[in-house]
């Protein structure tokens, strides 16, 4: 369970092989890599400022709530801060589950906070100039899914079943 | 004193990043901010502007002491 914050180019393969080891109980991990776009020319570099000990520190805890939620064994968070070319790998997120549906369900929503809700600043860089970027529309309703109290998780329905 | 932090847009609109500047009170340092550069204390009172003492969110006023860490953040953008 850890949050990392680098300016290093990171391997997202060498973060996967490093979490799968030694699981006896997990049946399932899943993992997701988001790499920077080039938007067809117009983005040269993205910037991602983040406040080292605050932007950590809210991504911890929302990682532990959605542990918690969705009854994970472990997880992995890696995000790249500073100038960041097309092709480069900005976020990994990897979870370790019992089965694949809450593997797969954290990873997406932990995805969905980050993508919309992390205290990142990022400015792109382009031909025309640099501009600050803020989340999507699209953004915010992926992550409003999953605000629903009701919303039917693998750990809710376990215990609903107890 | 306070260390002072801006983020994301507001450092461009500031010209910096970090400074140290007296003030007594949150309130007192957005007002020495703003007397200065009156174009930064605008930015400043946007009200999606969120400001921090020590790393911790604070709304309204908040007393500083010389070891204390102010940061203004702009909307996250998120990841």
């Amino acid at each position: 369970m850890a949050v990392v914050l680098q300016s290093q180019p990171f391997d997202p393969g060498q973060l996967l092989g490093g979490f799968c080891p030694n699981r006896r109980e997990t049946g399932a991990v899943a993992s997701f890599t988001g790499l920077a776009r080039a938007e067809h020319g117009a983005a040269l570099t993205l910037e991602l400022e983040a406040y080292p000990g605050f932007t950590d520190a809210a991504i911890e805890a929302m990682a532990a709530g959605a542990a918690k939620r969705f009854d994970l064994q472990d997880w992995l968070i890696v995000h790249r801060t500073g100038p960041i070319a097309p092709g480069e790998a900005i976020v990994f997120v990897a979870t370790a589950a019992g089965h694949r549906r809450a593997a797969f369900e954290a990873c997406d929503h932990l995805m969905d906070w980050l993508k919309s809700r992390a205290p990142f600043w990022k400015k792109e860089h382009g031909p025309d100039g640099a501009r600050w970027i803020e989340p999507t529309d699209h953004d915010r309703r992926d992550a409003a899914r999953w605000d629903d109290p009701f919303f039917d998780t693998p750990a809710e329905r376990a215990a609903q079943d107890d | 004193m306070a260390r002072v932090l801006l983020f994301g847009r507001l450092a461009d609109v500031a010209g910096w990043r970090e400074r140290t500047i007296e003030a007594a009170s949150l309130s007192a340092l957005r007002t020495a901010l703003a007397t200065a550069d009156p174009g930064l204390g605008e930015a400043l009172a946007g009200p999606s502007v969120q400001a921090a003492v020590d790393k911790a969110l604070v709304r309204g006023d908040a007393a500083l002491t010389p070891a204390s860490e102010v940061a203004f953040l702009p909307p996250m953008s998120g990841g």
